[in-house]
Formats: C-alpha cells, structure tokens, sequence
C-alpha cells in the first residue's frame, strides 16, 4: 500500500434536498476512500444515497439538492475550494462517470466520432485528426470491432450493450484518474455484462485508475471489487475489504443481505428475508435507520450509532452487531 | 436473526392523506401564482358572462332599450334621456359598451366551449378508435383528419358559413367541423402509448370485454394531453368566432359577439371614438389570455416528464 | 408416468411479429424490395409441457422470447402457429361460460410495477373488479373479498382507499398479485415478476410465491432472467435463446451439468457471491438482433464449438437423458 494521498478521500459528505415536504438527507456523513489503481464497491438498495454519493464526487448535483458538509479530496486537492470552471475541466478529465443509461452520455443527434471528439477537445489541446484517432483507439480497447464504421454511426443504431461500451469509451478517453460508474450493467443482460466487467478490470490494471462501482448486486462487487461500502438509508453501515465483509459480515443489514440472496438457501424453501421495508426518506432521525428492521435492535439504537473501527481497516457503524 | 420464514402481514405507511389524483392536481396547479391569477380572472369573466342579464346596466339586444341620440358618446358621459352614466361609452347606435361587452362575452364563451365539447366529444371517440382498432379504422380516420388539418380553419368555417348561413348554431357546427381533428390526433397518441402498458394487458388477461377496457382503464389515462388541448383550443374557437364575427359571418348584428362590436367600432378607430373598438377587444385579449395562462400552467403539471 | 395431461400444453408455437406497412411504405416498396420485411420472428417452433403443481422456471436474455411466450399462454397475444392446451384440450375460443373460466385459470403477473396498475383507479377497484363482472363475488361483497385477498399476500386494509402511486414497488407488486388472484387462477405466469424490486424485497415477494403455491395448489410458469431466482424457485427449467428453446430439464441437474454451451456459457457468467477476484472470461460476440438470426443453429457465431453443420442446420430438440432435452449437434457427433 502506497503511503501518499489517496486518490479520493470522502470525509463527512452530506447531501440533502430540500424539498416541499421537508429535508430528505440523501448522503449522511459518508466517509470512504478510493485508492490508485483499487476497486470499491458502493453496495445499497434503492433511496440508500449510493448513486447520490455519486454525483456529489462529480459536482452534478442539482437543486433542490446541495451538498451542505463535508471534504471531497482529490489527490490532496479539495474539490470544494474549486469555482465551477475548475471543476468542469476535471469532469470528464481526471473523473469520469458512466451512467446507468447510456443515452444519459449519447446525445442522439450527434454521430458517435462527433461526440467522441468534442470530449476530447473540451480538454487537451489537440488536432481534429489526432482526436479522432484517440476515439478510434478508445472504442478497440473496450472491444467494439471495426471501429471506424462505427465511428461514423449513430447511438440508435447499436444496441444496449454496444452503447454502454461507448459511453465506457468516452469516459476513458483523456485517461481519468478516477472513473465513477453508477450501475452501468444493471439493465444489461448477463453475457453482456459478463463483458462489460471484463473490459472495465482490463482497463483499470492498464491505467492504474480507480474505480468506484455502484450498485445493487452484492455478486457483482464480490467478483469486481477491492474494497467496499454497504449503504442504507443515507449512510455507510459497514465497509472494509470485500473478502473480511463478505465472509465475516457484522452489520445485521449486511447479514441479512447475504442471506436472503437465494444461492445462499436452499432451492425451494422460503428465502431468509427482511421484514418490514425501508423508512420513508424524510422520516429518519438521528438512530439508526435499520432498528425497525433488525432482529439485534436494542434501546441504544435510538441514538446515532458511533462508527466504529472493527479491525484496521473495516469500519462499523451499529451498536450491537452481529460478532 | 432474520429468518421469519413467514410473511408479516405489512401494515402500509399512513400517507398524508389518501389524496386523490385530483387533490394533488389541484395543489400542483396552485404553485404557479400567475397561472393562478390568470384562473381568477378567467373565473370573474365566466361569472360576468353567466350574470351578464343582473350585472348590465342595459339590455343592447332591445333595440326598444336603445336610444339612437346617445350613439357615440365617450366613457363617463350620461345619457340624454335616463341621465345614467355610460361606464365605457356608447357604440353607433347607442348601445351601452359595457353590457355589450358583458353579453358578448356571454356569447363568446358559450360558442368557445360549446363547439370544444362537442368536437371533443367526437374526436375522442374517434382517436380510442383508431388507437385501439388500427388497421383500416385507423388510416381512415387519420387521413380525413390529417385533410382536414391541412386546411386552415378560417378556410373551413368560412366555406361552411357561406353554406349553411348565419346563427348561433351554425357557427358551432362549423367550429366542431374545423376543431375535431386535433383531438382525435392527441387521444389517438396518447392512446397508442397506455394501450401497450402492462395494466391493459392485465385487463385483457383477465378477460374483460372490450368496451370495458376502452372506457374504464383506457380513457381515463389519455385524458390528461386532452385536457391541456381543450382548454387551449377553448381559446382559439372564441378568437376564430371572433373573427368570423369581425368579417359579418358570424352571429347576426342583433346579437352581437365581441368580434362584431370591434368590427362596428372598427371605422371610428382613427377618428378619435377609440372606446367602441378598445374595449371589446380588451375583453377578448383578456379573456384568451387567461385561458392560455390556465392552459400553461395545466400542461407543465400534467406532464409526467415533469414530475418532480 | 403421469397418466393424466399435462396443465397445459405448447405444440409447435411460433409467432411473429410483422412490420407494419402503410399504404405509403407499400408504394415504396413496389420501387425496390427492402433487404429484410421488417418482421421478427419472436418465437420459432416451440413445444413445452407444464404439469400441474409444478413450477416451470423459463431463462433466457434479451430477444430469446420468453416474454412472447408467457403472454401467448395467458393468452394476451394469439400465436400465428402452433396450438396450445389446456388439461389436454385445446384452447377455446368463443364466447360462453366454460371458456370464460379457461381464461381465468391462466393468470400473469407483470413485471413493471409501476406500468401493471392503473393509476387512476382505487386499490379495491383494481382488485375487485374481475370478480364482480365475471361474477365470482357478488357487488356488494367486493370490498370484502378484496380485503381477504390484500390479507393473504401481505397488504393492510387501509390499502384498499388508496392509488397505485402511494405504494412502494413491491407494495404494487403485491396488489398485482392479488388482483391475478381474486378470479381464482390455477396457474400463473410470472414474466420477470421481481425483476425491478430491490434484493430485500424480491426476498420477501418470492417467499410470497412460495407460500401461495402450497396454500393454494398453484402451477407456475415463472419467466426470469436472473439463474439464482429460476434455481431457487423452479422444478424443472426451459432455457432460450432467440426465439427456441436450447435445454430443459430439472433445475439441479441442469445447473450441475449443463448440456448445451450457451446453457454452460450463461451459468458460468453469473456472479456469484462466493466467486472473488474473478477474472472474466465472457462469450465472445453480441447477442443477434431477432430481425436477422444466424442461420442454422442461432447459437454459433458464439459458440466455441461450432462446426460446419452447426451453420447449416438447425438442431433439433432432442431428449439426451430421461427428462432432460437439449438441442445441439454436438450430442449425436459421433466420437
């Protein structure tokens, strides 16, 4: 382990909305760290602020939401002390994100060497034609063939799994350092998405970029990630290298989502499942937000649970976990 | 720890209230306080237009009541004879502005909305029918309507009034005429897009009859678009009357609409005897445009795109 | 052997989906014959049995047809060929009571659960509306009857005032569930039913199919896309691939010993918890577009082991083991 800065370090993010019917706390006090060249998983169900976080990283949250604390640093520099300028020239530059729709990245008028180009010139000072053979180089490293037609077409005429390779392939164009994919294989289907993790790790051990993998699929992040951050409600419940999570997980929430994952019972007798859904976003409190749910919830629940440190490098954020 | 193999019976989360679709509707409608202050003002000429016998000073369809000498006089003069004040002055033939105004927007809204419901009426049943039958029920209708929107509708209704002569009825007749076809296109879209969601193919598995399905699941869900079109088009069948009106088609000079009252006033405009034309056509602006600040405001909140 | 005919019955079905051409497209095309007629052949020549009780799991990706297949047998779409059977008669088509009831039998549970419920009508008319005009409860017991079937899968009756869009998405996906069981169904058709839930709820609504299937005798054909939920699930499972089935058998056996490659190819892509560090090795190529499938075995631009039959011939359907179909050249290459 490298001991300079981090490649990103999150200290303290919160993000909320403001809305009409009150302050929905999307990211709540989330803390984590990517490192060079390392994978990190951000695991959560939907409303647990995974694909927030996200955006909060790459500045691309809109009102009524505003990040109201904490400290996002890259490579030791606080992004939070950059005016808007600054931090559009490192989107797309040093980080990248990849949508869970392409047609988030596609614009559907252009043609794809008109829209790989532009990002490119958005940020180095380069020569039309040297541009265009940085695309053509970039759409054969994530493994689309014959890449000059396909330079010459249009989003519409690929399909779903083609596209996302070319989303992919934009957001590596000006080799970022740090890329943030929000669920980019979650509406694919499984043989495509088999390829598309095996192109991002190719890529990743190539260029020696972070990876911040969102999603939903505990067994994708078992497979792809380093380290990883399971989210409920707002905030990072447990985290710390995915082999001690998964094999030795301590968070009841994150128990309870290994175990209800049918591989892990018994084919035809019910599935371990947990009760009860997930509170309302703008009825959480100080406790813990998992205490209705939990089998292990004690009176101490009701206050802000204390992250705490398991072991060096997992942290904890419950006060009666399952040892 | 979690292993209730078991269902817990769930007991839903109290909502708000059980709001209706209307009540959040109507919520979403009141954040817009110019398109709120366009539905009062619509709302004070709709009153106007119903309590126009109780509010005018004057009856200007009695042509007993009418008094040839007061013809012309400016705002704020008195009458020869009954010595009442005229609020916005007389026309050319003594007619009080203001209960003119008051009786031509009686007639102008209730041509404006009669001719929508009707052409709503029918290019709605029309547009379920091309949607949900397709095939040749479709491009039959789709063509005659695609014709017709080819035309403009001044063109239309003005062919038709040549035909069929003057009266409030033929007026109506000829603005269903020119109106039906932007309705049976908008349903037919919006028919076109619920009629592939699962919750029509659920009724379907479920073995209701067709009408059933047309009316009770499938109609309720394209009325939105229609709602936005109809109010706007509420509008544009007044101007449209309006006009005809101004060029002698429309109703006859007995009962003058707002468009007759501007175009008596029409000559006098230059020389001075501004008000017979001004204020006529005031209302109208006034009443068209808050129609379209209503209709604004009804498109941007029944846009689900939109939904926030 | 069963003497007694399967629930229902799938002979020979095919469907496809043509273009549609107006008057205009038919003007151009007596200038010059497009490469392809725009047609899709959603579903070629597909035989399938479904016992009763058992539960049918149905995998497969995007374009195999699965979805097609589901809404032909709850009857939502008519197949252009083919014959199905219900208890080992076919299908009927008139009007009339006896029908009706065959109609009602198959039910279907939606995957969107945000598109399967009509936004504008209360949760005790979605429910409650089937069985009064088909005649299973009277009206003014509609509001009860509704209340006993929220009961059963899991839903208060306050629910019964409110609108689809105050539910969370396995709420609706529950009050889907109970309006296909308020006309008393003997089998249902689950096309992707937890696909759009998230893992704690899916958890909770497949634990709810597994409890309805034992409380009352349901049969399943259950469509999924996703390997861990048919093998949790499902007896037996039918796997496809652009339009016809390539392997079927029961669901241990087929995960334990896969028999055709795109069946072997599609289980060894599946994450897995247990599986860290993986280095990917994916299936080369995209799936084909089902307006221009490969000749002869669809599978074989794909497949490591095509051979040059695998282009020219379709392989047939054939039982390799005792329950157990698969439809590749390879099983009958002789050594």
């Amino acid at each position: 382990m490298s001991d300079s800065a981090p490649l990103l370090e999150v200290e303290g993010l919160r993000m909320h909305f403001f809305t009409r019917e009150g302050v929905v706390k999307a990211v709540d006090d989330v803390s984590f760290r990517v490192e060079r060249g390392r994978v990190l998983g951000l695991v959560g169900e939907s409303g647990s602020g995974k694909s927030m976080t996200g955006y909060s990283v790459m500045g691309l949250v809109d009102p009524p939401g505003r990040v109201v604390a904490g400290r996002i640093a890259l490579g030791g520099m606080d992004l939070a002390s950059l005016d808007e300028k600054a931090r559009r020239k490192l989107r797309g530059g040093r980080i990248a994100m990849i949508f869970q729709d392409p047609m988030m990245t596609l614009n559907p008028v252009l043609r794809i060497d008109t829209q790989m180009v532009e990002a490119v010139l958005a940020h180095q000072p380069v020569s039309r034609a040297s541009a265009l053979q940085r695309s053509r180089e970039a759409l054969e490293r994530v493994g689309i063939p014959s890449p000059d037609e396909r330079l010459r077409s249009y989003p519409h005429e690929f399909s779903g799994g083609m596209r996302q390779r070319v989303a992919i392939a934009i957001a590596m164009l000006n080799r970022p350092d740090l890329i943030i994919a929000d669920e980019p294989t979650t509406a694919l289907d499984v043989t495509v998405q088999g390829q598309i993790l095996s192109e991002m790790q190719a890529l990743c051990r190539e260029t020696g970029a972070g990876l911040i993998w969102i999603t939903h699929d505990l067994s994708v992040i078992a497979g792809l990630a380093d380290d990883v951050c399971v989210m409920y409600a707002g905030r990072i419940v447990e985290s710390g290298p995915v082999d001690e999570v998964l094999d030795r997980p301590m968070h009841p929430y994150t128990r309870a989502l290994i175990d209800s994952v049918p591989s892990r019972n018994t084919p035809g007798r019910p599935l371990a499942q947990i009760r009860g859904m997930a509170p309302s976003p703008l009825a959480l409190d100080e406790g813990c937000a998992f205490r209705e749910r939990c089998a292990r919830a004690i009176d101490a629940c009701r206050a802000a649970p204390p992250v705490g440190s398991p072991s060096a490098r997992r942290t904890l954020r419950c006060v009666n976990p399952a040892a | 720890m979690n292993s209730a193999a078991g269902d817990t019976p769930l007991v839903t989360e109290a909502p708000a209230a059980a709001r209706s679709p209307w009540r959040r509707f109507a919520s979403e409608f009141a954040e817009s306080r110019i398109a709120m202050a366009g539905l009062l003002l619509l709302a004070a000429i709709v009153v106007v237009a119903i309590a126009a016998p109780w509010l005018s000073p004057q009856n200007p369809y009695d042509l007993a009541q009418l008094d040839v000498l007061d013809s012309k006089l400016a705002p704020g003069e008195h009458s020869s004879s009954t010595g009442k004040p005229y609020w916005l002055g007389t026309d050319d033939q003594g007619r009080d502005m203001l209960s003119g105004i008051f009786y031509g927007l009686r007639i102008s809204l209730s041509v404006g909305i009669a001719s929508t419901a009707i052409a709503l009426a029918i290019g709605l049943v029309l547009g379920l029918a091309a949607a949900y039958f397709e095939g040749w029920v479709d491009t039959a209708i789709m063509r005659v309507a695609d014709i017709q929107l080819s035309f403009p509708a001044i063109l239309i209704a003005l062919i038709l009034l040549a035909m069929m002569g003057q009266g409030t009825g033929k007026i109506i007749a000829a603005l269903v005429t020119v109106q039906w076809a932007y309705y049976a296109r908008t349903v037919r879209s919006a028919a076109l897009v619920e009629r592939r969601k699962e919750y029509i193919e659920a009724a379907r598995a479920l073995a209701l009859s067709q009408p059933r399905i047309l009316f009770r699941h499938l109609l309720p869900n394209c009325l939105p678009p229609l709602i936005v079109v109809a109010t706007v088009q509420v509008a544009h069948a007044i101007s449209l009357e309006a006009t005809l009106s101004f060029l002698g088609l429309g109703l006859p000079i007995t009962e003058p609409s707002l468009g007759l009252l501007i175009a008596n006033g029409f000559q006098y405009l230059l020389s001075g005897k501004y008000w017979i034309s001004f204020y006529p056509g005031l209302a109208l602006l006034a009443t068209i445009v808050s129609i379209n600040l209503v209709a604004d405001q009804l498109r941007d909140v029944l846009n689900p795109r939109l939904k926030r | 052997m069963n003497a007694s005919p399967p629930m229902i019955e799938i002979r020979g079905v095919s469907k496809r989906f043509e273009g549609r051409v107006d008057l205009a497209e038919r003007a151009a095309r007596l200038v010059r014959k497009p490469a392809s007629d725009g047609s899709v052949r959603a579903l070629d020549d597909v035989s399938l049995e479904v016992r009763e009780r058992e539960v049918v799991g149905l995998v497969g990706e995007s374009g195999c047809g699965k979805s097609t297949l589901g809404r032909i047998v709850s009857r939502i779409l008519e197949p252009s060929r083919g014959e199905l059977f219900w208890q080992g008669r076919p299908y009927r088509d008139q009007a009339g009571a006896a029908a009706r009831r065959e109609r009602l039998a198959v039910q279907m549970i939606f995957q969107d659960p945000y598109a399967s419920l009509n936004p504008r009508m209360r949760v005790a008319e979605i429910v409650g509306e089937a069985p009064v005009v088909h005649g299973i409860v009277p009206a003014r017991q509609r509001d009860e009857y509704a209340a006993e079937l929220l009961a059963r899968v899991g839903l208060d009756r306050a629910a019964m005032r409110r609108f689809p869009h105050q539910f969370s998405g396995g709420q609706r996906s529950r009050i889907g569930i109970a309006r296909a069981l308020a006309v008393k169904p003997r089998f249902l058709v689950c096309d992707e039913a937890v696909a759009a839930l998230d893992v704690s709820i899916q958890a909770q609504v497949l634990n709810l199919f597994i409890r309805l299937r034992e409380e009352l005798a349901l049969t399943y054909l259950f469509i999924s896309h996703d390997l861990g939920v048919i093998r949790h699930l499902s007896d037996r499972v039918v796997v496809m691939y652009l339009g016809r089935i390539v392997e079927s058998g029961p669901t241990a056996e087929v995960y334990a010993k896969p028999n055709h490659p795109y069946t072997a190819a599609l289980i060894a892509e599946v994450p897995r918890i247990e599986a860290r560090h993986r280095t990917y090795v994916p299936i080369r190529g995209e799936i084909p577009s089902p307006l221009a499938p490969p000749s002869g075995c669809h599978f074989h631009p794909r497949c490591p082991h095509a051979f040059g039959r695998c282009r020219e011939e379709a392989p047939r359907l054939r039982e390799i083991a005792p329950g157990r179909h698969s439809a590749c050249h390879l099983n009958e290459a002789t050594p």
